[in-house]
């Protein structure tokens, strides 16, 4: 690693990361790099998002800090610091005991992440029933609460439904309501609007908001929609190749986007105030495309603005110079203050 | 779900009917015919002829099927010639029935308690050594035919170490009560312990065999099934939310995993009774299978008829039942 | 595998790689053998799956061992040098020098039988999947490329067909012949067969008349029996064809099975491994050898077939494409 750690952690971080390294593979073969030496870190009641295209290690990242990576075939290395605990050195049964209690997900589809046998009643209340100690009934009790609580109109009826009864923005508030049952002070959720109508998007983005943000609860937002970035979070991280690229406020960040690859996320929203027939620009190739950060920027073979020494050179995340607040940049080149507008 | 339970039942009574008519042309083709079939080949002509007139092959053929459906529905069938001479075919069925149902359900019951739990844990241990080995045996399971594995059983296990007996249903010299001629049932109800004990020992070694090929094909169905379930999305869901292994496993892994093996145990029954004709021939275990055997060396063909009819119907039956369990274990389906 | 073969395996591959990774531009990652057909990708994936290996070895040695059979064979499987040896307390002939098997309760030499057998065995099976298959591509095609009432009616015979066990319904069929022969036992067990082939046939073939190039080509104006001969069957024969070297397994212990139960060939003159086994049962007690050979046989053949049809199986599912 040749980017220096961020500051160490101070007593009011909630969730820090550090060199997260996550390595696929299975014997004999060249494993490969989903995650490389991630580092961020969480406030409570703060919400970060990690933004970029799939295939970034985005949705590694927080599987790994939740545990939840398969039991073989792969290589954690760096710490996650949970409220002074390294969850990367918890064994099963304490992971276990954490998950859904401190720390909660919620996740892309809501109807495969659902089991389409079980009531959806039960599946709030088994949370209940499990970290709360609560008995059936009383799980079930607090469970219709959580319902109505959601937005979930009728929920006494719904208690008894199952998964494919629900239309799929309820779908995915019953997951929420799963997730927040026990109060957990971090909530990550991975993509949780990508697979719901664009009407339905905004209901759930608002419910999150006030939910979670309004709670104090701390959220990791992970997306590859920088609108939705721009709606709830306070702090973003831009993540590259399993690297992050670029990381700051989320008010500098779209003030003054330094990273061509930012940019290109930007480039490719459609804007209000845009000119009519002003193109949107697109990234060129894939990530599929990129080349290993050991030999010069994963980005460069997509970028616009590559020179020489991107190719032969692996840049480090360092504080933007021309920054007055934090804002660390993993870039030979970047654009001017200000980016391409 | 009750109309559900009504079409499937008009199903089941137009494939009872498409057998029955099958059936009756069987009869009506087998080398000799049914004269030969119920006289024997030595018979005179005056009988011939008398019973020609007696079973209204005089007739034409329609006739001739009604009259056969008719006598099928009373549950006429004629008496046995072979099997047990003298005896009426149903009665013969309804004797020999205990015998066989006891070997199905142990054999059933041995099958689902191995092969679920080896499928789960292979296709959690997906690559290990259980799985690879788990794997293999339910391969040669399949390719070790039943008669040969009941034959290798029965060498070592009561011929050369003398644990078990080689075959029979229960010792005579026991002189058990009978009550419901299921012998271990019996030997339970009326205390007689010894009595249960002694049947339960003859029922081993045909029910291992016997299991041998539903266990395979369980066993392969579980693995697969848990495989899948296994990179579900839900499975992800219910570890992040912290839950223990135990109700994982049960709720939301083997829950939906045991959908696809409850349709394989409903079609094991067709196998079970081709394994039973098997097993019961090498352990001279008198049940249906055993007389199935004999009724086709024999040519005895009321029991032929039957046994044929009872298999068909006793098919369609579990089946049915399997496909109202499985609406009854799958919201689905039952919430449609 | 050496490991000279195994750097052959990996020049393939990479020579694979190479001739279609760049074909592919958009996808999330570079995929192994994106862009091959799924044949190919099948077969690269085959040659270096231990399973298949096992089970085509296997299945190449019976093969080769059928066809050569009376030249490696050292005796005569009908004529009984050692029918002096054979008395009523000690009816099965030890092994001896020149008889490493020793011999049969008639004289026979069993290891010559053992070997002679396996071209019968290799008949029985083939013939018995080849006529389960002629009858299940009838009625499949013929309820998969008209559906409708045709596909009610030929579905409804092979729920009945299904509806009871296998074996009694070979029973009934094999009772249906005077005398029971070779030809009656490979119908016997071939009828059983049929209603497999054809439902998995005519699933396959229901699921293509909606496909895209079946819908394409009846948009064009052909006809039904080319869009059913030349796109829909073709298409349909890969499960067929993994299934029949499955069945090819099952057809070998079958015959067993009846010869057991007294259904079949009663010439002995060429012989069968099941109709060796079936009646070797008789001598269980006091020569288990006998039952064993022949046993082991057919266990290892229909051990190697299953393997082989398994991972075929697993190798054409468009869902392990990687």
């Amino acid at each position: 690693m040749t980017a220096p750690s961020p500051a160490p952690a101070t007593t009011d971080t909630l969730l820090s990361v550090r060199d997260l390294t996550v390595e696929f593979g299975t014997k004999g073969q060249t494993p490969f790099r989903a995650v490389d030496g991630v580092s961020f870190d969480v406030r409570p009641g703060q919400t970060v998002g990690l933004v970029g295209e799939s295939g970034c290690g985005k949705s590694v990242t927080s599987l790994a800090i939740m545990g939840l990576l398969p039991k073989r075939g792969n290589k954690v290395a760096g710490s996650a610091t949970f409220d002074g605990t390294d969850l990367l050195t918890l064994d099963d049964r304490e992971m276990r005991d954490r998950r859904g209690r401190d720390v909660a997900m919620i996740f892309q589809d809501p109807l495969s992440s659902l089991n389409p046998v079980v009531s959806i009643g039960v599946q709030v209340a088994e949370v209940l029933q499990r970290h709360r100690g609560m008995k059936k009934s009383a799980a079930m009790a607090e469970s219709r609460d959580l319902l109505d609580k959601v937005g979930i109109p009728d929920p006494s009826r719904r208690l008894k439904e199952y998964p494919h009864q629900l239309s799929g923005g309820m779908r995915q508030r019953a997951l929420i309501a799963m997730a927040l049952a026990c109060k957990p002070r971090l909530l990550i959720a991975d993509e949780p609007t990508t697979a719901l109508d664009v009407t339905i998007q905004a209901q759930i983005l608002n419910l999150l908001k006030e939910l979670v943000v309004d709670s104090g609860t701390a959220l990791i937002m992970i997306t590859h929609d920088l609108g939705v970035v721009a709606g709830l979070c306070d702090e973003v991280n831009v993540l590259y190749g399993g690297r992050i690229v670029e990381t700051a406020p989320r008010h500098e960040l779209f003030a003054s986007p330094r990273h061509p690859y930012t940019n290109g996320l930007l480039g490719s929203i459609p804007r209000l105030d845009g000119a009519r027939n002003e193109q949107l620009a697109a990234i060129p190739g894939s990530v599929a495309d990129n080349i290993p950060w050991t030999s010069g920027c994963a980005f460069a073979p997509r970028c616009s603005r590559a020179i020489d020494v991107c190719r032969a050179e692996t840049p480090s995340l360092e504080q933007d110079s021309v920054a007055i607040e934090d804002h660390l940049l993993r870039c030979h080149n970047p654009w001017p203050t200000g980016g391409e507008a | 779900m009750l109309r559900f339970i009504v079409r499937r039942l008009l199903q089941a009574v137009l494939v009872l009917f498409i057998v029955s008519l099958l059936l009756f042309t069987w009869l009506r083709k087998l080398p000799g015919g049914p004269i030969d079939a119920i006289l024997g080949e030595r018979a005179t002509p005056e009988t011939r002829a008398a019973l020609r007139k007696t079973l209204g092959l005089d007739q034409s053929i329609p006739v001739q099927y009604l009259h056969f459906l008719n006598n099928a529905i009373h549950g006429n069938f004629g008496t046995s010639t072979q099997v047990q001479t003298g005896t009426d075919a149903l009665d013969l069925f309804f004797q020999r029935l205990p015998a066989t149902v006891e070997l199905s359900v142990l054999a059933l019951i041995l099958a689902v308690i191995t092969a679920i739990p080896l499928g789960y844990f292979a296709a959690k241990r997906h690559g290990g050594f259980l799985d690879t080995g788990s794997v293999v045996l339910s391969l040669v399971g399949v390719a070790v035919p039943v008669f040969f594995l009941g034959f290798v059983l029965k060498y070592f296990f009561s011929i050369e170490w003398h644990m078990l007996p080689p075959a029979g249903r229960q010792n005579p010299d026991l002189d058990a009560t009978r009550i419901t001629n299921f012998y271990v049932l019996d030997g339970l109800l009326t205390r007689e312990y010894d009595a249960a004990w002694d049947a339960l020992k003859h029922l081993i070694l045909p029910a291992i065999t016997l299991a041998s090929v539903p266990f395979a094909v369980i066993f392969r169905i579980t693995r697969a099934s848990v495989l899948e379930v296994l990179n579900e999305d839900y499975v992800r869901t219910a570890e992040s939310k912290g839950l223990s292994e135990r109700i994982i496993r049960g709720r939301h892994v083997l829950h939906n995993a045991l959908l696809p093996v409850v349709t394989t145990i409903g079609l094991q029954v067709g196998a079970l009774l081709t394994g039973a004709v098997l097993t019961e021939t090498v352990f001279g275990y008198p049940g249906l299978g055993d007389a199935l055997a004999q009724a086709f060396r024999q040519r005895d063909y009321a029991v032929l008829q039957v046994l044929i009819l009872a298999a068909a119907l006793g098919y369609i039956l579990v089946n049915l039942l399997v496909d109202v369990a499985y609406a009854i274990i799958d919201p689905r389906i039952r919430t449609r | 595998m050496s490991p000279m073969q195994r750097k052959k395996d990996r020049i393939d591959a990479l020579a694979a790689t190479a001739g279609t990774a760049g074909d592919i531009p958009d996808a999330g990652h570079v995929s192994e053998s994106g862009g091959l057909s799924l044949i190919g990708s099948a077969w690269l994936r085959l040659r270096r799956n231990p399973v298949f290996l096992v089970g085509a070895t296997i299945t190449a040695l019976f093969v080769l061992l059928a066809i050569f059979a009376p030249l490696i064979a050292p005796h005569s499987g009908t004529a009984n040098p050692l029918i002096g040896q054979v008395t009523t307390n000690h009816p099965i002939p030890n092994p001896q020098s020149g008889y490493p098997l020793g011999g049969d309760n008639q004289g026979r030499d069993l290891l010559s039988r053992l070997i002679l057998g396996s071209r019968q065995t290799l008949i029985v099976g083939v013939l018995a999947t080849l006529a389960g298959l002629a009858g299940g591509l009838v009625l499949g095609t013929l309820a998969g490329s008209f559906g409708g009432r045709v596909d009610t009616v030929v579905m409804r015979i092979v729920d009945v067909m299904l509806s009871l066990p296998s074996l009694l319904l070979a029973l009934a069929v094999a009772t249906l012949f005077g005398q029971p022969s070779q030809w009656t036992l490979i119908i016997a067990i071939s009828v059983v067969q049929i209603p497999i082939f054809a439902r998995l046939l005519r699933g396959s073939m229901l699921s293509q008349r909606s496909s895209d190039h079946v819908l394409a080509a009846r948009a064009l104006g052909v006809k039904r029996g080319p869009i059913t001969f030349r796109h829909m069957l073709p298409n349909s024969l890969g499960p067929v064809l993994v299934q029949a070297t499955l069945v090819l397994a099952v057809s070998i212990i079958e015959a067993a099975s009846l010869s057991f139960l007294g259904l079949g060939n009663p010439d002995d003159s060429s012989p069968e491994w099941g109709q060796m086994l079936g009646r070797a049962q008789d001598l269980f007690d006091i020569a288990p050898h006998i039952a064993f050979w022949p046993a082991g046989c057919i266990v290892v053949v229909a051990f190697g077939f299953t393997l082989m049809g398994e991972s075929l199986r697993e190798a054409l599912d468009p869902r392990n494409r990687r």
